[in-house]
């Protein structure tokens, strides 16, 4: 296992794709950071009338501002660790590599175990690299504006370290759905699709009712969202269902099932496939 | 060194209405060069696949030293593989392509530097695989299967692709391999390309074998171009007297006679002919007619071989 977990990080570290989604990460999370730091930290500090902001009448306060800007690593940027998980598996598909990968390591369960510990790792590094972004543009421009940072309150460091693991499950849920849809396309245009338009459009559906909004708790986002506790989109929550979001553990949970689950499922099935 | 015996027990292989591979039964032994043999689409590498846990058999066997390579402690170190010459991540270069394996092998990064140099490969490995040539492709799939130092190599059309130089070079190199004591299969579609290097042969026809034994089976075997103008009535005195026939352009093709033998039976069923040639029995020929059904009609010799001396019409 430790072998296939070398190997693993080895086909990760050897191609640019790691470093090019870290790239995306780092200019999406920085800028969307900023905008909000900006924006909203101009309001909560009088410089734009909160009416001119359409934010009827009510700033954001200042103590929460920070969380908001730092976690839109993950509300943001979950997509990137999720999208990298993804190709690691469809990649070996599209190249044909699964053949020296099953070759070098017969036992095709530990190859799948070494890819989730490996995504993981790289979900999480991915995360630092976002938070430090998020922190420094973002914690910068608020301090620019006159409001605390919070970089000396300890629960700023534990929201960063929930970012941290969330962006590492993520990767783990990524993995899941690559072993699955094993078709690079089709595995990345199913990722895109129900993060960006299906899941948005079931959560707010959702919070109109509260059986569903009992239900939408547990949506991959929702559970993310959970566990890192902060998110522009719970800030901007609507509608009257009114639904106590899930502990950041139990969300942690639910986010690591899927994870568990997509892989059992796509080990059960496409995985253990004749290799040809 | 002494490889591991291969031994193929009844292997079998359905995808869906067609039988690929079908009950296939040889034994590959150390020391020599053993030559896979038989046209594209015949069931090799479906075989190969299987032999190495990729492919899952409908039913039987396929053991190296009587265990199958999913259960080997040390795969890379005990069979050293080279499929085809596209399983490659583009992005990746030749020496990270090997480190990826090394990795899962436990095997120092020194063996991949040492399994670069002895294909001619150090400075190609340095640069990514997406601008390699099917020659490079090739030798880096050479080092791949060198890199544990293993006893067995199975190797699929590793001649194909290569230029002149890399040609001679490799059946050298398989050779040597062979002379240490390793176990050394490899497939091809051309018994030419392979001929020089070979000792024994498992030739394979629509997924059944059609012969196997030493190289020299396939020699030495007279064979008789013959044709009349009313040929169906010759095919089928020839069958009367339990000889079978190949259609040809010229003619029909029988194995294993001389001319004599076949002109008296035509002579006896009164055919009147217009060809009889003896045929130089050239090693070509033979492996041709053993294959050429693959697209004619019937197969002119299904007899699943299970010796050398095996004759092809029954």
């Amino acid at each position: 296992m430790i072998r296939a977990i070398a190997s693993e990080w080895r086909k990760l570290t050897t191609t640019r794709m790691w470093w090019g989604l870290g790239i995306v990460l780092i200019g999406y999370v920085g800028f969307t950071a900023a905008m909000f730091a900006g924006l909203f930290g101009a309001v909560a500090a009088g410089l734009i009338g909160a009416d001119a902001a359409g934010m009827n009448g009510s700033p954001i306060p200042e103590a929460v501002l920070p969380s908001l800007v730092y976690s839109t690593v993950t509300a943001v940027g979950y997509v990137i660790p999720l999208i990298l998980g993804t190709l690691s598996v469809t990649a070996e598909v599209r190249h044909r590599t699964l053949t020296p990968t099953f070759l070098a390591t017969p036992s095709r369960p530990t190859v799948l175990v070494a890819k989730l510990v490996v995504m993981v790792g790289a979900g999480a590094a991915l995360g630092v690299a976002g938070l430090v972004a998020a922190m420094g543009i973002g914690g910068g421009t608020l301090a620019a504006l006159g409001i605390d940072p919070q970089f000396a309150v300890a629960d700023t460091w534990w929201l960063a370290a929930r970012v941290a693991l969330a962006m590492g499950v993520w990767a783990a849920v990524g993995v899941g759905v690559g072993s699955l849809i094993q078709n690079q396309i089709a595995a990345v245009v199913v990722v895109i699709a129900f993060t960006q338009f299906v899941e948005p459009i079931l959560r707010l559906g959702a919070a109109f009712w509260e059986p569903a909004a009992q239900v939408g708790r547990f949506l991959p986002g929702a559970a993310g969202d959970a566990l890192v506790g902060s998110s522009i989109y719970t800030m901007v929550a609507v509608g009257p269902a009114t639904v106590e979001a899930l502990a950041w553990w139990q969300g942690g949970l639910v986010l690591a099932a899927y994870a568990v689950v997509a892989a059992a499922a796509g080990w059960a099935t496409a995985w253990r496939r004749d290799v040809t | 060194m002494t490889g591991s015996t291969i031994e193929v027990n009844g292997l079998t292989k359905r995808f869906g209405d067609r039988l690929a591979v079908d009950d296939l039964r040889f034994t590959v032994r150390p020391g020599v060069v053993t030559g896979f043999l038989g046209p594209n689409g015949a069931g090799k590498t479906t075989t190969l696949r299987m032999l190495l846990g990729l492919v899952r058999p409908t039913s039987g066997t396929a053991t190296f030293d009587g265990r199958a390579y999913r259960e080997l402690e040390a795969p890379l170190r005990t069979v050293g593989t080279a499929l085809e010459a596209a399983s490659f991540h583009p992005g990746r270069s030749g020496r990270d392509h090997l480190r990826v394996l090394a990795a899962a092998a436990g095997l120092p990064d020194a063996r991949v530097d040492a399994a670069l140099e002895t294909t001619g490969m150090t400075e190609a490995g340095r640069r990514r695989v997406g601008g390699y040539s099917l020659g490079m492709r090739q030798r880096l799939g050479l080092s791949a299967a060198l890199l544990g130092d293993p006893g067995v190599l199975v190797l699929d059309e590793p001649i194909n692709g290569l230029d002149p130089e890399g040609i001679r070079w490799i059946r050298g190199f398989l050779r040597a391999l062979a002379a240490e004591g390793r176990t050394v299969l490899i497939s091809s579609h051309l018994l030419t390309e392979v001929q020089q290097t070979v000792d024994e042969v498992v030739i394979i026809s629509r997924g059944r074998i059609v012969r196997q034994g030493p190289l020299d089976v396939l020699e030495a075997r007279p064979a008789v171009l013959v044709d009349a103008p009313d040929r169906a009535a010759l095919a089928a005195a020839l069958a009367a007297a339990g000889l079978e026939s190949t259609a040809r352009e010229a003619g029909l093709a029988v194995l294993d006679v001389d001319a004599e033998h076949v002109g008296a039976i035509a002579h006896a069923a009164g055919v009147p002919l217009r060809l009889l040639q003896p045929e130089s029995g050239g090693i070509e020929d033979v492996f041709f007619q053993l294959t050429e059904s693959e697209y004619g009609a019937e197969p002119a010799a299904t007899d699943a071989g299970t010796g050398a001396t095996t004759a092809v019409t029954a």
